[in-house]
């Protein structure tokens, strides 16, 4: 029987959400609270599209947002 | 920029005017309120700021993100620690929709235990940046070659490196950082590697247009006080520059008249 889940990365730390997971549903799984940016696989995703973006199998996600820096 | 006191010898990048030529880096701070004074002490002219993965709510990111609205100083977001292309592409778009600005601090790191720029890949990331829209600071090293091709891509200002980030050593090629100087006519910002305000003067006494300083201020004792003192530093070494130096000379020659010397006598 093939796995109805879809195996994630966020922020290198293996998740699990089902077929037709959005963006915004991962965002949602680890409560992050604006401002933070997206990428999925390296590309750059902006906001206006994180409850349209579909989820694939394998998908690394990156979640990041402000820190200082020199 | 965007202050009501107008200088009459501002820094110009990219078009737009700032009154100070001091860019001030926020980490490694021994507390926020520290880097807040030492922001207040300095008057930078921009800040530079990171991104970096988040799991869960941290106190520290949003205290920060308050720290740097309260700021009221454009924000220069960095692209440090990516080591592709690609990598500083996407960094660059996150920081871009994150901070609000075009503009960035393109680091590329070529090599983890100096962290040298890749120079053979900085002209092409500077390139993809700008035609993407962005407003580039490319930290680079000394190179002149590398400078020209970072501008021939369209950086309107370049940023080589006084000595590896971190080390505090000054200028370590004050020949390379001179030569660039004659040779290129963008505003330069001595980006990394200064320790003391005597460095940052020394190099805008070279015409160098503006530097940029974090360690240096973040780990003295009294990191409010350093701020001000390179603050003050940066100033007096732009007017030397303005001012236009002495030659210096092997022979001495008083400064007070012979003529009429007392008690002097043939010998």
């Amino acid at each position: 029987m093939p796995d109805a889940d879809l195996n994630l990365l966020i922020n290198q730390q293996p998740h699990r959400l089902p077929v037709g997971a959005t963006l915004r549903d991962a965002i949602e799984l680890i409560g992050l609270k604006p401002p933070f940016a997206a990428a999925i696989n390296l590309e750059f995703v902006p906001r206006s599209q994180y409850a349209q973006r579909l989820l694939a199998d394998g998908d690394r996600i990156e979640l990041i947002a402000p820190v200082t820096g020199g | 920029m965007n202050t009501t006191v107008t200088s009459p010898d501002p820094l110009t990048l990219y078009g737009e005017t700032f009154q100070s030529r001091l860019l001030l880096g926020t980490s490694r701070y021994p507390s926020p309120t520290v880097l807040q004074a030492a922001i207040a002490a300095s008057q930078p002219a921009m800040l530079t700021a990171s991104l970096r993965r988040q799991t869960s709510q941290g106190d520290n990111t949003s205290g920060f993100w308050t720290l740097l609205k309260q700021a009221q100083v454009p924000v220069l977001p960095n692209t440090a620690g990516c080591h592709s292309i690609q990598e500083v592409i996407t960094t660059a778009e996150m920081a871009r929709e994150v901070f609000e600005t075009d503009w960035i601090k393109l680091e590329l790191i070529g090599d983890d235990y100096t962290l040298q720029p890749d120079t053979l890949h900085l002209p092409e990331a500077a390139d993809r940046l700008i035609r993407a829209g962005f407003k580039v600071l490319p930290y680079t090293t000394d190179d002149l070659v590398l400078c020209q091709r970072l501008i021939d891509v369209g950086c309107q200002a370049v940023m080589p490196w006084a000595a590896p980030i971190g080390t505090g050593k000054g200028p370590i090629n004050p020949y390379a950082l001179q030569t660039l100087r004659e040779r290129v006519r963008v505003p330069l910002i001595v980006d990394a590697g200064l320790g003391r305000p005597s460095h940052a003067c020394q190099v805008m006494e070279w015409g160098y247009d503006a530097v940029l300083l974090n360690t240096a201020v973040a780990l003295a004792l009294d990191p409010v006080a350093m701020a001000q003192a390179f603050a003050r530093a940066v100033q007096a070494g732009r007017a030397a520059y303005l001012a236009g130096a002495m030659t210096s000379q092997d022979l001495a020659q008083p400064s007070t008249p012979v003529l009429g010397t007392p008690f002097w006598h043939q010998p």
